[in-house]
């Protein structure tokens, strides 16, 4: 057995420097550079935490913790706050009754802040090192800024300058545009061979990856490899064949209907970068979940299509993300994602092994995507019970049918934005995807792609349903690494590529742009202007945009391509404080035992809403649930509802779900206790000092929204407003994602087997020895030798001629 | 003294006995935890099927209508007679074929449908009469005189497994039955040789076993045609769409599929599995530029360059992520406004009538010309335009039949072969090709369970579970089923068998756990063994060489005492 574990140490050895070499090669990718920066940024953030909860007109509003009392707190709250009318009143007592039925409520609802910030305090030193950095850069960039702003006035001289230069520039980069156009011609070569590549991950025969590659290199050898010759058709076959076909032939029914939107928002934040999200949707009147099999593709893409045929999906919502999105400091994103990958899939109820089929699926997927799905198994996927509910149409309430994963550890880079980009009808060829080039995307703070699959409904009354394929791609564009420190952002900008017209197979092509806090021009500037405005309510509140329509020509004006140019104007913009974000971090010391917190925020100034907080821990942290503390503003806040799956070691992760109610204007902590567990030494990952991951904790809440919610579905929507379903005006679903958690493990020094195998065989070897020496060897008593002094003696007397004794 | 040597015996004793136990106990116990587990495999029976003696055995089935032949002889025909050939393609494998022949007159019905207009009908008629199993054949000979075929015919082979042989002129009558017999019996040969398989079909059968020739480069090109045999096969239909803004473009592939592919398919059901899927892909481009030739005022693509036409478009084909079947792609490209009419040239120059081509075990492209479509500049982009079906599935059938492997080798002179009709194929085609795909089955599957009984023969590493002890059996007993089955005749039966042999030996060829502990190098061992067996062992050497001389000494004393 020993002997066994030795050749297994052995192979693992060999795989650690195979895997760890692979590594190295992904870490030299420029992500990790993004990574690095993003980190930086966060712990600035959280030195502002602090101030936070301090606003002392708010504290006043309301701390109810017990649900019983919430009605006369807030009431009282609302009295010291002034006026409100009566309606108003009502209407929050309403509410809050709403709120005290919070199961029925989260059952429906689910929501979406998130707020980054304090990574985890296990490598205090470094981190503590690099925010004094951070500290120190900050206030050489308050240096800078205040420069700036003397510069500006002198800028202001110098603007009519500028605006003839600017002229000049405009007039410089459209040739630069148009010569880009001819480099992406080659560029699109370029890409052809990079996917080639690519495909070689996927899971392909390796004969054809190989021809392909000769194919690519030496066209000649691959004409011998592949002989291509005319089709010979002896004129009976096309004759035959020709014969009508009998009169068996059935009326085939109609086409089904399939239809392709895109859509690009852009939101100027207010630290100065900018937030792209770009939205592709597909709809298809195809029945999926019936019995006659779908197979004939037009506008969606076939490869998911028979994924989702195959291993019968109702919804598949799979997200890869790159960088965490800072809440406090950009706001809420349209579609939040987990840092890493995530995969949540509701199977239809005709699967029997629904264990097997997400096996399954997700090696299929990770196939298609490129990624590491295939880590994926039972240590890491859990079954929620109430926080991620069907997004699409059909009232399924047997989590037994939901699978959820998250890995945190993913890396996300152009290897999964091409298989992404090719679900695309227009590829990336035509259309608002042309400006979706993987040296500029990933040269970002914060990357998000993601695709939702789900069935809605075909018409208002929902007699027939299609299936809806969105893919969503956000990115953040940082002000310093992108925009080189200037407030100044175009399309070109941020992409190196400008819009020239629409996908042609898109039923309808634009670009929004966020002007809701610039009514008159006076935060930043836009051009060209459009005379197209429209409202959508977003997150709970209502919001005006620029439109863009590509359909149409003007869009484009003279020059025949659309670089949209947002000058900032003003430095100093509010954002409104986003109602509801949170942040995780583990604390404790030592290598034994730790806490983790979770801190959810309400900033309502007098509305409680409820959450559901799901998260799931790996087993290998023990959590010791009699541990577990809820508190709001020092006292117990005790959850209405919590579902706890205990670990089993190497089977499945805790899983703990609990509906919370959160005070108004207050702090909600959780906390509990764990214990690492000593793994094997097969299951440590190739670097275990670097520390393993644990999933962001999930946040789902209905959080009461400022403008009515249109819960009208029928309602043509821009798309980025239309995505989670809303049952009810006056709140709106979101969820909001905390950061993932580094925790330090245990770690074996891992040349200690060697040490080991070496020091019990020599133990082994010297305790042997000794027992076969007693055995075999013969003991003899030794005549005693006179003792000193009787030797002493016998000199004395042979020197003085006595006889010896 | 006496103590001393008791002592010393006592411990030479133990020393021996340690080394007993080491010997006995020990090195088993080490030797039983450290060997990789290995089930048991029926290695006897893998070795018999790596030397393959396959005889396939046909029921051939004669009746000689009115006036073929005199009483006389109708009396002395024998009613059965078999006849045996033996071939042996290489030193493990010999071929055996046996005709079993039986020999009756028609029946009145069977006369009546004999005298039909035309030979189609008569088929037709003598298949509503008696269905003859798969794999048989039926060959009714008629006489010189019969104006059933049309002059110069001989031989009319139908939709079915019948065949209707003219009596040869001069042997009609006076001759006894034997002259009759060897008369007839080259002929019938010949054609169950068409109807069923030849020599050549079951050798290219074989190749994956046997190490053909080099022949000709074109039956090389022939052979490597068709798809191998799987047990299931894709096929996507993929419209090329360069140019969504000049052009929109519909096809009714779902009706296509219905009305075109899908009889061939249910035809060709117990062969395989076979999954239709279509899709269309807009933005796809050829990969090369077809060069414009102003002499056809059209743009021509090169038989030399059509090897680099597919690579940009295959890469966004993409292979079905669900199943891992080999995949029949079947492209139709509409070339944009720009680049149209596109023509392929063969390597004469000579454009394609069909414009298409195909490549082998690949699937096939064909080249849709729309600019006549186009109006003459009035109609506002895009324009719709409506494939025509009929025309590409024509092309597209022709391609399916030659990937599939359904051979339509030309007819000896003097046959009329009748061209296949709405199914797309004839029962003997059908038959054809599983007679040569039970061979290939057959064939394949030996191939890899012999390979694998070798490879685990040289590599004492590879961990054989129980579940790949039991798909290696169960290989073994459907290939025993097979052969069997081929031997009976019993076409159906065996290539069922074969089907399942060849599923079971690759599950168990290609099972991940075979690798798991493959690569161990040997030193890496001993550099963990040495620590703990080097000071455990030299002292029970060490011991045992002082037992041994001491030993010796005692017995030279000895000698030396008596001397």
């Amino acid at each position: 057995m020993a002997a066994r574990r030795c050749l297994g140490l052995w192979f693992f050895l060999i795989t650690l420097c195979v895997v760890s070499t692979g590594a190295d090669v992904l870490h030299t990718t420029p992500v990790t550079g993004t990574e690095s920066s993003a980190a930086g940024t966060e712990t600035v953030v959280a030195r502002e935490q602090p101030e936070a909860p301090s606003d002392p007109g708010e504290h006043t509003a309301a701390e109810p913790t017990r649900e019983g009392e919430q009605n006369d707190r807030t009431r009282g709250g609302e009295q010291t706050r002034g006026q409100p009318t009566r309606e108003e009143e009502q209407e929050q007592e309403q509410e809050q009754e709403k709120t005290r039925e919070g199961e029925e409520l989260t059952r429906e609802g689910e929501q979406t802040p998130a707020q980054p910030t304090r990574e985890e305090e296990e490598e205090e030193e470094e981190q503590e090192q690099t925010r004094g950095e951070e500290e120190l850069t900050r206030e050489e960039e308050e240096l800078t800024r205040e420069e700036e702003e003397l510069t500006k006035e002198e800028e202001e001289l110098t603007a009519e300058e500028e605006e003839q230069t600017r002229e000049e520039e405009e007039l410089i980069r459209e040739e630069e545009e148009l010569t880009t156009e001819e480099e992406e011609l080659t560029t699109e070569e370029e890409e052809l061979t990079t996917e080639e590549e690519e495909l070689t991950r996927e899971e392909e025969e390796p004969t054809r990856k190989e021809e392909e590659e000769e194919q690519q290199t030496t066209a000649q050898q691959e004409e011998q490899t592949r002989r291509w010759e005319a089709t010979e058709l002896e004129e009976e076959h096309v004759h035959d064949a020709a014969v009508p076909p009998p009169a068996a032939d059935p009326p085939s029914p109609p086409p089904s209907k399939d239809d392709f939107q895109e859509e690009l928002v852009i939101r100027p934040l207010h630290s100065g970068d900018i937030y792209a999200s770009f939205q592709f949707r597909t709809v298809w009147d195809a029945d999926f979940m019936g019995d006659q099999k779908v197979s004939h593709y037009r506008l969606f893409p076939k490869s998911l299509g028979q994924v989702i045929t195959k291993f019968s999906v109702r919804e598949l919502h799979i997200s890869f993300t790159q960088g965490y999105w800072r809440t406090m400091q950009w706001g809420q994103p349209y579609l939040p994602s987990p840092p890493g990958a995530e995969l949540w899939v509701w199977f239809q109820d005709t699967v029997t092994d629904v264990d097997g089929t997400w096996k399954e699926l997700t090696n299929v997927l990770s196939g298609i995507f490129c990624a590491s799905l295939n880590f994926i198994d039972s240590t890491n996927t859990v079954q929620p019970s109430a926080s991620f509910k069907p997004l699409g149409i059909g009232n399924v309430t047997d989590h037994s049918f939901l699978r959820y994963a998250t890995l945190p550890r993913e890396i996300v880079c152009t290897e999964n934005l091409t298989p992404w980009k090719k679900l695309l009808p227009c590829g990336s060829k035509a259309g608002l995807s042309v400006l979706l080039k993987s040296e500029k995307l990933f040269h970002s703070t914060f990357h998000s792609q993601a695709v939702h699959v789900r069935p809605v409904c075909q018409d208002p009354q929902c007699r027939t349903t299609s299936m809806e394929l969105r893919q969503t791609l956000n990115v953040v564009f940082d002000l310093h690494t992108s925009g080189q420190g200037k407030r100044e952002w175009s399309l070109f900008k941020m992409f190196s590529r400008t819009l020239t017209e629409g996908c042609p197979l898109a039923s309808s092509s634009k670009v929004y742009v966020d002007v809701t806090d610039n009514p008159q021009g006076e935060q930043f500037e836009l051009s060209p202007a459009t005379p197209l405005l429209t409202q959508a309510v977003v997150l709970g509140d209502r919001r005006t945009y620029s439109v863009y329509d590509l359909t149409q020509q003007a869009s484009f004006g003279s020059s025949r391509s659309l670089n949209m140019l947002l000058r900032w104007k003003a430095a100093d913009g509010e954002m409104l404080r986003p109602l509801l974000h949170s942040e995780r971090y583990v604390a404790g010391y030592g290598l034994q035992a730790g806490e983790i917190h979770t801190l959810i925020y309400n900033h309502h100034p007098y509305r409680a809403f409820p959450v559901l907080l799901l998260s799931a821990v790996p087993w290998y942290l023990r959590l010791y649930i009699h541990t577990l503390t809820v508190s709001s503003k020092g006292k117990d806040n005790r959850p209405s509802y919590i579902h706890y799956q205990p670990s089993k070691d190497r089977e499945r992760p805790h899983l703990l779900e609990m509906l919370l109610q959160l005070p108004p204007n207050s702090v909600t902590e959780v906390t509990v206790e764990f214990e690492r567990a000593l793994l094997k030494w097969t299951e440590y990952t190739p670097d275990p000092n670097h520390g393993f991951y644990v999933g962001s904790s999930v946040i789902s809440a209905l959080v009461p929204s400022v403008v009515a919610m249109d819960t009208n579905s029928t309602l043509d929507r821009p798309l980025f407003s239309s995505f989670f379903p809303c049952k009810e005006e006056a709140s709106y679903f979101m969820r909001v994602y905390t950061e993932p958690l580094l925790v330090n493990l245990p770690t074996p020094d891992f040349s200690m087997p060697y040490n080991v195998i070496c020091l019990t065989c020599t133990v082994v070897a010297v305790g042997y020895g000794s027992l076969y020496n007693l055995l075999t060897r013969t003991f003899q008593v030794d005549e005693p030798s006179p003792g000193l002094a009787k030797r002493i003696a016998n000199v004395i007397r042979r020197f003085r001629g006595v006889p010896l004794l | 003294m006496a103590t001393a040597e008791v002592e010393r015996k006592r411990g030479q004793l133990a020393a021996l006995s340690i080394a007993v136990v080491v010997v006995l106990v020990g090195v088993p116990l080490w030797w039983r935890t450290t060997e990789t587990y290995r089930a048991w495999l029926p290695v006897n029976q893998i070795n018999e099927l790596a030397e393959l003696q396959l005889q396939l055995s046909v029921d051939v089935e004669v009746v000689f209508s009115r006036g073929t032949l005199t009483p006389e002889q109708q009396k002395k025909v024998p009613f059965t007679r078999t006849q045996e050939e033996a071939q042996k393609v290489d030193d493990d494998t010999t071929l055996r074929y046996r005709y079993e022949s039986k020999y009756r007159t028609a029946n009145i019905m069977e006369e009546d449908a004999l005298k039909q207009p035309t030979a189609a009908e008569a088929d037709l008629s003598l298949h509503t009469l008696s269905a003859s199993p798969c794999g048989s054949v039926v060959v009714y000979v008629i006489p010189e005189t019969s104006v059933l075929l049309p002059q110069g015919v001989d031989v009319y082979i139908g939709h079915r497994r019948t065949a209707v042989l003219r009596m040869g002129a001069p042997m009609s009558v006076g001759k006894n039955h034997k002259q009759l017999l060897a008369h007839l019996e080259p002929r019938i040969t010949q054609v169950v040789q068409v109807m069923s398989f030849s020599h050549t079909d079951i050798t290219a059968a074989l190749s994956d076993r046997v190490r053909l020739s080099p022949g000709s480069k074109e039956s090389l090109a022939d052979s490597m045609r068709s798809f191998k045999s799987s047990p299931g096969y894709e096929i996507t239909f993929s419209l090329l769409n360069p140019d969504p803004k000049s052009h929109r473009l519909d096809w009714d592939i779902e009706g296509a599929v219905h009305s075109y592919i899908q009889p061939l398919l249910t035809k060709l059901a117990p062969l395989a599995n076979f999954s239709i899927d279509s899709q269309i892909l807009y933005y796809a481009m050829l990969g090369v530029n077809p060069r414009f030739d102003s002499s056809l005022e059209a743009y021509t693509l090169n038989a030399d360059s059509l090897a680099h036409v597919i690579n940009p478009v295959e890469a966004r084909l993409g292979s079905n992520a669900a199943s891992s079947n080999p995949v029949l792609n079947f492209l139709l490209y509409v070339p944009d406004a720009h680049h149209s009419p596109l023509y392929i040239h063969d390597h004469q120059k000579q454009p394609v009538a069909s414009n298409a081509f195909h490549s082998p075990r690949w699937g096939g492209i064909m080249v849709y010309n729309v600019n006549d479509l186009y109006g003459r500049g009035e109609t506002p982009l895009p324009v719709n335009i409506n494939i025509n079906m009929e025309k590409v599935m024509g092309v597209f059938l022709a391609q399916l039949r030659l990937m599939l492997g359904v051979q339509s080798s030309p007819a000896p002179p003097g046959f009329l072969v009748e061209p296949c009709g709405g199914a797309g194929l004839a029962d003997w085609e059908l038959d054809r090709l599983m007679w040569s795909r039970t061979v290939e089955n057959v064939a394949t599957a030996t191939t890899t369970i012999t390979s694998l009984a070798q490879l685990l023969d040289q590599i004492g590493n590879i961990v054989i579970n129980d579940n790949i002890a039991s798909q290696v059996s169960s290989t073994v007993t459907s290939l025993q089923l097979a052969v069997a089955e081929l031997e009976a005749g019993n076409l159906g039966f065996a290539l069922q068998y074969s089907k399942e042999a060849i599923l079971a030996s690759e599950r168990a060829f290609f099972d991940p756990s075979l690798l798991h502990l493959l690569y161990f190098p040997d030193d890496q061992k001993f550099a963990i063994y040495i620590p703990l067996f080097l000071p455990m062992c030299v002292p029970i050497l060490l011991s045992l060489i002082k037992i041994a001389s001491e030993a010796r000494q005692r017995r030279k004393l000895k000698q030396s005492k008596k001397d």
